[in-house]
């Protein structure tokens, strides 16, 4: 981000005590609920680095726990995540490692698991600020911050995939910022990230999805 | 228009007669396709997090997460009354303290507080914008003038510094905030934007070296009584800014030098909690499992 606001200075309005350790997490933990299609009944958070070591006295468990639920940094909900998270029968476990290397000093892992037994693996960094990354989707490894409104396309990594997504976006219109392809091996699943400065049209997704390469598309809008 | 540093600030500040504060609302309007209602409309929201966040403590205090901190604001102001106006640091400063300190207890404790900049230093702009709403009769449309000015002073550091604790110390964090309240309180009281960026300057030249050493890691002490001494110091620059006593050093080599300073700290004191009071002996027969 080059633009420095007004509300990057005065900002973010956010639950305390640490932009890093509370509302980062909290993002992570809420773009990953956004990137799961279904309802999750489980949920097991691994945390590294100085997450893993301070994560009770800054209440990232909570925070973490409560963007699961869909909740924003600034939603004082975030406070009874555990309990609101019971009430609802929402199971979660967290795993401490503090030996391993999430490549960043405040990494968290998410697994999601809905009803019928569908997981989803997210790992996210809290960059500072209140700022974060998403640099792992299942065993891919990709990168984007939800800065943007972002489209991520699950696809098989085929020839005239891309060729189509640069049709539908010109279909509708829709102005680039940036676009990138993760893949974990040729010919397999790939992931292309899409994001852009405006909202994007929702319409957009039915034409994306109607090609038989792509499996899976997501939408988040900032 | 945009600017990068303190005189290119200062230089449009001149050419439109315009006070610091409208010059960046000038700026957010043209350049982050955002309009003036709105702007003024979210800052108003963000001051109204601030007023909660510097009462709710004096009320009903609660004990922080990490249970270092809670309380401290409410005896601040029962000690200030007991003494019936005569408070060492006198009612304006008094009370800017402890909304200061306050906004540290409600973020302690999980409360909803407005990172400014950081959350670990977001008692110093506030408290020393509610006090003077209250002492000196500064409505709301004009407090939020203070934020935008605060505004201004923050994102030239942001942009040619950082504010960031682990980046470049407690100095980068309360000393930014410091410097934001200076500029903020100047320009309410009538001072022209060069005294402002004076009042900064000399805010963060006061503060310079000032280590991050959270005990056990966490944003509550040090980091609650170094808000006071932010919003203190603000004051104090302020003041001195407005008698006309100019700093040597001009703002924008005040925030380089400050951002050298913060490089040159060895990594203890970057918000590692280990060194200066997070690594005292007292600090560390706290820490968890011993």
């Amino acid at each position: 981000m080059n633009f420095i606001s007004i509300f990057d200075v005065i900002g973010p309005e956010m639950i305390g005590p640490s932009s890093s350790h509370t509302a980062g997490a909290a993002e992570i933990a809420r773009m990953a609920r956004k990137l799961f299609s279904s309802q999750p009944v489980s949920v097991i958070f691994t945390l590294y680095g100085s997450f893993a070591k301070t994560y009770r006295g800054h209440g990232t468990d909570k925070a973490l726990l409560g963007g699961i639920q869909g909740f924003a940094p600034d939603d004082v909900r975030i406070r009874q995540a555990f309990e609101i998270a019971d009430k609802s029968g929402l199971k979660y476990e967290f795993k401490i490692d503090d030996e391993g290397d999430g490549g960043h000093p405040n990494t968290a892992d998410i697994l999601l698991t809905d009803k019928d037994g569908k997981t989803l693996f997210i790992r996210g960094w809290s960059i500072g600020g209140g700022k974060i990354k998403i640099v792992k989707i299942n065993n891919i490894k990709v990168e984007f911050t939800g800065e943007y409104s972002t489209i991520i396309v699950k696809q098989d990594d085929k020839p005239g995939v891309i060729a189509h997504l640069s049709t539908c976006l010109a279909n509708h219109n829709v102005n680039i910022a940036f676009m990138r392809l993760f893949r974990e091996a040729k010919g397999l699943t790939a992931y292309t990230i899409i994001e852009s400065d405006e909202q994007i049209p929702r319409e957009i997704l039915e034409e994306i999805k109607s090609h038989e390469y792509i499996k899976n598309t997501t939408l988040i809008q900032v | 228009m945009d600017f990068g540093n303190g005189i290119e600030l200062l230089k449009i500040c001149r050419e439109q007669n315009l006070p610091i504060s409208q010059v960046m609302l000038n700026r957010e309007v043209e350049l982050g396709q955002i309009d003036r209602d709105t702007i003024i409309k979210k800052l108003g929201h963000s001051l109204e997090i601030m007023k909660s966040g510097a009462k709710e403590p004096i009320k009903k205090p609660q004990k922080s997460l990490g249970g270092l901190i809670g309380g401290e604001a409410k005896r601040i102001m029962e000690f200030k009354d007991s003494l019936g106006g005569k408070a060492l640091c006198g009612e304006v400063l008094t009370r800017a303290i402890a909304y200061s300190m306050a906004i540290l207890e409600v973020n302690g404790t999980m409360g909803l507080i407005v990172a400014a900049p950081t959350a670990g230093s977001s008692g110093v702009v506030p408290g020393a914008l509610i006090s003077i709403g209250e002492t000196l009769g500064f409505s709301d449309e004009k407090l939020i003038e203070g934020l935008l000015n605060a505004s201004a002073l923050g994102y030239i550091m942001m942009k040619n510094a950082s504010v960031s604790g682990a980046e470049a110390g407690c100095q980068a964090e309360v000393g930014a905030a410091s410097a934001m309240a200076a500029s903020a309180l100047v320009e309410l009281l009538g001072g022209t934007p060069e005294m402002c960026l004076s009042a900064a300057a000399m805010a963060i030249s006061n503060l310079l070296g000032m280590v991050c050493d959270p005990i056990l890691g966490l944003v509550e002490a040090p980091c609650q009584s170094r808000n006071a001494i932010g919003v203190s110091n603000g004051f104090v620059t302020a003041q001195l800014a407005l008698s006309g006593i100019k700093h040597i050093i001009p703002f924008d080599e005040m925030v380089e030098a400050m951002y050298r300073v913060g490089r040159a700290l060895p990594c203890e004191f970057r918000e590692t909690a280990l060194g200066g009071n997070a690594a005292t002996p007292t600090a560390c027969s706290m820490c968890y499992g011993s």
